[in-house]
Parts: C-alpha cells; sequence; structure tokens
C-alpha cells in the first residue's frame, strides 16, 4: 500500500480546479464561472447567454447530481436567480467553502466517461468509457495502464461494446477519435507527471458536433 | 524491472544431464513412487537417482540413503523433492554442494500451510538464493520436458511433444493442457506447475520460454498476480519474442470496489486485468478449452496477414453456422473475387454457393477439395481459410467397414476410396497452408466422436490441431488475428 492508496489522506480539487488542472492535459472542458452569490451568478449567465447550468461546488462535494446539486437548463435570470439561492441554502456545515459555478447548457447525444483509477494491483490506468448517469449500470468502459500510447488509446476506443455510437448517429457526425483519443493520452501524461493525482473522473464528456467537451470533472489529490 | 535469469541456468530444470528424487516410496500409491516411475518410464535418457530412508532398489534404481553415497562424477542437474518440509533445508545444501543447479519441490507445508509455512518458505528461498539453485515449488506437481524426455511429475500424462510452453499456477490445470495435448496430438514442450512460486514465478518460465527454441507459444493459468505492474511489464516483454495464452481465475471474483469516483467504481479487477492483457499483447482466453484450441493454433497455424476469411464447406449448414460466428468476431468473411469464382466455376457445377462460404454443394469429384483450397489460399483478398466437412467420407466408410457386408470386395474398394481421399483433404489443408503462408484450420465433431476416422487422424498426422467445432476454430482464428494485429500496428515482426 503506498501513500497513494490511504483514502483518507485524499482531498478533492473544487470542479473549477478540477477543470483548470485538465485543461493543461488538452481535454476540452466547457468554460465556467465560480461565483459566491446569487446576483453574481445572473451576471455570468447574462454573459454566457441562455440556457446555463448552475451547481454548487466545493473541495468536499463529490457526488453533486446525487444530492440534487446540480440544476439544468436554467432558460432566464429569474430561474438563475432561484436556482443559485436554493443551492445556496443546500449547503451543510460539512461542505465547508462552497461556490456557485455556472456554466452554459451544452446540448448533446451522445455522452462519455473518461477517468483515471488507482487500482491497487496495476497501478494508475486510464478509463474510457460510456458515460452519463447510467455509466455505472451499463458499464460498458475499457482500461488500460498509464502510461498509455496512441495504439493503446485507439483499441480502447475499439474495445467498447458499443463503439458503434462512436460513428454517425442520428444526423450528428462521427465522434472525433483522435480528439477523445487526445484526452486519454493527455490523463496518461498527467498521472506521469503528478504522482499525487490519485484518481480523475471526468462524466460526462459530451460530444458536440463530433468533438468532445467535459462539463464535469473530479480530481482527487492525495493530500 | 527484475533481470530476466539467464536461460542457460533453466537447463538444468528442462534438460538435465542427471535427475536424483529425493523421497522416494515403494508403495505405488506414493508421489515419492510415481514420481521416479513417471521420468524412468517415460523416456528419460540421463542417469536417474534416488534417495530414501530404507536404501534398497525402487523400479530398478538402487535407493541410496545418503548424497554421500552418489559417486563422485554422478552428472545430477536437477533434485525431484518429494521429502516432507523438514528434510529440504538439509538435502538442498548437500545437492548444492554436488552440483545440483535446480531443484523441484513437491512438498506441502509451506506458504499454503499459515504463518509457520511462510517463514519457511521465506527461509527456503533464500537459501536457494545463496545456494545458487534455480527453485520451484514447493507445492507444485512437476515439470515436463519432452525435448528431453522428462516427465518428472507425480500426476500424468506425459504429453507428445511440441511447441507449447506450459506455467500453471495450478498443477491440475497442467494436467487438462497436458491431456488435451495428448488427444489432439499437438504437443507440448515444456510445462511445469508452478506451485507456491516462492522463487520461481509464471514470468520466470515465461521469460526462459521466449527464449527457447523447442517453444512457440506459451500457455499459463494465473490467479494472483503478487505485484501487477512487474507482471505487466515483464510479460509484455515476452509477447513480443511470442505468442501467449492466458486462462485467468478469479476472473469474477474481487468485483466492483467502494470507490469516491464513477470511474473507482466501474474499476473491477477483471476489467483492469482485461484491459492490461490488450495493452500488454497477452491472448486472453475465456476457458480452459478456449485456452488450449488458441494456444494449438498459435503452435501449427502462421499467424494471418489480415482478418479476410473464406470458408470452405461440403455442407451447407454447417457453412451458415460459420459464416455466422465470422460476422460475430473481429474477422471478415471476405467477398469473393470475380476472378476466384470463375476459377471454381470451371470445377464444379453451377449449383455451388457462387459465394463465401464456398458449399461446394456436392458437386465434389476426385481431385476438386484439394484444387478448390489451393485457389482460395492463393487469392489475394484471402487471408484465411476454415475447411469444414472433412471425415464425412470415412465415416460412412466405418459403417460399411463394420457392417455385415464389410468383406464385400466392392465395400473394401470404396472404404479404402474413402479414406484415402479424407486423408488428402486434410493433407491439402496442411500442404496449401504451408505453400501459402495463411493459416487454414479444419474442424469437425469427428475429431471427438471418431479420433480414428482418416480425417481428424490425418490432421494430427500433419502436426495440425482439428478443432472439435467451426465456432472453436473461428474463436482461435479471431485470437490469431487480434495478435497479428497487435505486432502490425507495434511495428513487431
Amino acid at each position: 500500500m503506498n501513500a497513494r492508496h490511504a483514502r483518507d489522506s485524499r482531498r478533492t480539487l473544487s470542479e473549477a480546479e478540477s477543470k483548470a488542472l485538465l485543461a493543461d492535459y488538452d481535454v476540452p472542458c466547457v468554460p465556467d464561472r465560480v461565483v459566491v452569490t446569487a446576483a453574481a451568478a445572473v451576471a455570468a449567465a447574462d454573459e454566457f447567454g441562455y440556457p446555463v447550468v448552475a451547481k454548487l461546488t466545493g473541495e468536499r462535494i463529490a457526488h453533486k447530481t446525487e444530492r440534487g446539486l446540480v440544476r439544468l437548463s436554467l432558460g432566464g435570470p429569474e430561474q438563475v436567480q432561484a436556482a443559485a439561492a436554493d443551492l445556496l441554502a443546500a449547503a451543510v456545515p460539512a461542505d465547508g467553502d462552497v461556490a456557485l459555478l455556472v456554466a452554459p447548457m451544452l446540448g448533446a447525444t451522445r455522452e462519455l466517461i473518461v477517468g483515471l483509477h488507482d487500482d491497487p494491483q496495476f497501478g494508475r490506468c486510464v478509463m474510457v468509457g460510456l458515460g452519463g448517469v447510467l455509466a455505472e449500470a451499463v458499464a460498458d468502459v475499457a482500461f488500460r495502464l498509464a502510461p498509455i500510447d496512441a495504439h493503446d488509446a485507439h483499441e480502447m476506443l475499439d474495445d467498447l461494446t458499443a463503439s458503434a455510437i462512436l460513428g454517425p448517429v442520428r444526423g450528428e457526425p462521427a465522434v472525433d477519435r483522435d480528439a477523445v483519443v487526445a484526452v486519454l493520452l493527455g490523463l496518461s501524461r498527467l498521472a506521469g507527471d503528478r504522482p499525487d493525482v490519485a484518481s480523475v473522473d471526468i462524466n460526462p464528456i459530451l460530444i458536440v458536433g463530433g468533438a468532445p467537451i467535459a462539463v464535469d470533472a473530479l480530481v482527487e489529490v492525495s493530500a | 524491472m527484475k533481470p530476466r535469469i539467464a536461460p542457460e541456468r533453466f537447463r538444468a530444470m528442462f534438460e538435465p544431464r542427471g535427475v536424483l528424487v529425493a523421497g522416494v516410496s515403494s508403495h505405488p500409491a506414493k508421489f515419492g513412487f510415481v514420481a521416479l516411475h513417471n521420468i524412468v518410464t517415460q523416456g528419460y535418457e540421463g542417469a536417474v537417482y534416488g534417495t530414501n530412508r530404507d536404501g534398497g532398489e525402487v523400479l530398478g534404481v538402487p535407493m541410496l540413503t545418503s548424497l554421500d553415497q552418489l559417486p563422485a562424477d554422478a552428472p545430477i542437474d536437477l533434485v525431484f523433492v518429494c521429502t516432507p518440509a523438514s528434510a529440504n533445508v538439509e538435502l538442498l545444501r548437500a545437492c548444492a554442494a554436488r552440483g545440483v543447479g535446480a531443484a523441484f519441490l513437491t512438498s506441502a507445508g509451506y506458504g499454503e500451510a499459515g504463518p509457520e509455512g511462510r517463514e519457511a518458505e521465506v527461509a527456503l528461498v533464500a537459501l536457494a538464493d545463496d545456494l545458487g539453485i534455480l527453485l520451484a515449488g514447493p507445492n507444485g506437481q512437476g515439470v515436463v520436458s519432452t525435448p528431453a524426455r522428462l516427465c518428472a511429475q507425480i500426476v500424468a500424462p506425459y504429453p507428445p511433444a511440441g511447441a507449447i510452453g506450459i506455467a500453471s499456477q495450478s498443477g491440475n490445470f497442467v494436467s487438462s493442457f497436458l491431456n488435451y495435448a495428448r488427444a489432439s496430438g499437438v504437443g507440448v514442450s515444456r510445462a511445469v506447475s508452478a506451485g507456491n512460486a516462492a522463487a520461481l514465478t509464471i514470468p520466470d518460465y515465461l521469460e526462459y520460454y521466449a527464449s527457447d527454441p523447442a517453444t512457440r507459444v506459451g500457455l499459463a493459468y494465473v490467479e494472483g498476480i503478487a505485484d501487477g505492474r512487474a507482471f505487466f511489464e515483464r510479460v509484455r516483454a515476452v509477447t513480443a519474442e511470442m505468442p501467449l495464452v492466458v486462462l485467468k481465475g478469479g476472473a469474477t471474483s474481487g468485483g466492483e470496489r467502494a470507490a469516491a469516483s464513477h470511474t473507482g467504481a466501474l474499476a473491477s479487477d477483471d476489467r483492469v486485468f482485461d484491459g492490461m492483457c490488450r495493452q500488454a499483447g497477452i491472448t486472453r482466453a475465456v476457458n480452459v478449452e478456449e485456452a488450449f484450441d488458441t494456444a494449438a493454433a498459435f503452435a501449427t497455424q502462421p499467424l494471418p496477414r489480415g482478418p479476410r476469411v473464406a470458408v470452405v464447406t461440403t455442407a451447407g449448414g454447417w457453412g451458415v453456422v460459420t459464416a455466422d460466428a465470422i460476422t460475430r468476431s473481429e474477422l471478415e468473411l471476405v467477398e469473393l473475387p470475380e476472378s476466384l469464382r470463375a476459377a471454381i466455376d470451371e470445377r464444379l457445377p453451377p449449383r455451388w454457393s457462387r459465394n463465401n462460404p464456398i458449399d461446394l454443394a456436392g458437386g465434389e469429384t476426385r481431385d476438386t477439395i484439394p484444387e478448390v483450397l489451393d485457389l482460395v489460399a492463393r487469392c489475394p483478398e484471402v487471408d484465411a481459410i476454415i475447411y469444414l466437412g472433412l471425415g464425412i467420407q470415412s465415416n460412412q466408410a466405418r459403417l460399411l467397414r463394420e457392417g455385415r457386408f464389410g468383406s464385400d470386395p466392392g465395400i473394401e474398394r470404396v472404404v479404402a476410396y474413402h479414406e484415402r481421399q479424407d486423408t488428402r483433404f486434410a493433407q491439402a489443408a496442411a500442404d496449401v497452408s504451408a505453400a501459402s503462408g495463411k493459416p487454414v484450420l479444419t474442424a469437425t465433431e469427428l475429431a471427438l466422436a471418431d479420433p480414428a476416422n482418416a480425417g481428424p487422424a490425418t490432421v494430427r498426422a500433419t502436426g495440425r490441431y482439428c478443432s472439435p467445432t467451426a465456432q472453436r476454430a473461428v474463436a482461435a482464428l479471431e485470437h490469431l488475428w487480434r495478435h497479428a494485429r497487435f505486432r502490425q500496428r507495434r511495428g513487431l515482426s
């Protein structure tokens, strides 16, 4: 058991910090704004244009969806105002410092999950799979041990049972496989550069116009 | 990464000039008897010595009560240990003094037997290291090496010679693979039951096999892996040199772990192991027969250069079902080029399928099958062939021969003709494969139902493997293609 496996000594980066780190490793992320008041949330939403999403974020908040801390498809300033007030009120003392994250609402029919996992037997592994809220139930995923090369990354996509969804679907273009491969290679490089990164969870990474873009991300580091 | 053990050191275990069996019993039900029996009866030509407490003679071998009684120039490289754990420290020291380079320990009472046993095992490994002895086991079932005609194991069978190198964390899986080898005729170079794998581990044996001219493919059964990262790195280097088929036990245990992330929750032991195999170029089999089928295909067929398969069949239904299996796999059912159709048209009446599967539809005459196999193998658009229908004529020949009219000269003539034909067909499958450098797999349940049938019997005689079903041939061929593709993409020869 090395230090990375000592779960108690881990902490999670906030979503905004996580995305900022991942952006340095070729992971395209949806732009966002982190604010602390409902008024500032509305100002950010005005700037992005509607619809937007609003989430409560903080280092100690890992499963936002499960706790109802994600508000989707907010179509105007009043809705953002109300959602922001709700979210701030939903914080509990155990959450520590919290903030509101506002981002444009993207539409996509295809969602992937991409991540980094510290396996007790094999060490850190890169993963790709079918994403979204059903990711764990569907469990169509492929792993490789970091570091990986481009052959490995392409073969991971081939491994997916539902790899057909990477082709053209219902009028949408085929997934830009090279762009997804770049994300996987980026995570592999991150693992090499940062021994303290215990896990990365990018779920979902949406496919918009064929290109992957992360709309949620969580990085876990050893303290 | 741990440096490889020099292959020369393994000669003491797999090519010993002489073997000492320690702890011989005179009782045929005891391991100490069986070990000596198997060594002296299966063709081993080196010197054989034995020790026990009572002296005397067992199976014609004089029993020593002390290693001091060994002739000074006795060339012993391997000690096969059937003594209890308590005797082994002294034994290993005495063996080292005699120049013994390798020890295979069947003795139990080590790591599998609680804290005291684990302590004894650690001490044993350290001692063997000090003495410069390669230590296999303890708690293993033995070692087989057909180039040396060595059957140093406390279980059966002794396999035919061949190119498959087996290393197993379960001794009984060694026996399973050896039984498949005996049944199919596709033989084995080396086999070892790693037992507790206290010193020599599965990767150590596989590294030796990769450097061994007698071994063309590795076949391993693994359960627990102590250091996954090291296993990965070492086995990846092995697969660069030879194909490796792995059967993993405990694939479904361990299950999902509680984890903070979705990624962690999805990272079951089996999924991570599976990904590791893909990355390392390991051919992972899902069960024991697929493991042997695939190792046998690697051992006896050239690698396909691409995924395009042609099915040649004398019966419609078999071809259809085989085509279905190919369609579900990563192989492709190749569209026949017009030139090939035209060439086959010249040899068959128009009722043949004119498509893939190439169903000869009963239109074949004496030479059609060898000719069509040759045409298909020469076709540049075809990377591999699966040939179905072997043995049909000989199956009827058997009924004719065994029926009450079997001695009729007309019937005898037809029986001989049928059997000659199936012999030719099986020979043609091997010949066109050798000439074209393409895999040509045969499949018929007669391989099991009537192994003496001239079809499967001739497949064995050509050194090839006759799959019991077409589906199993497709699965093995798919593994061959996946491995070939792995090598192509990475520029491995």
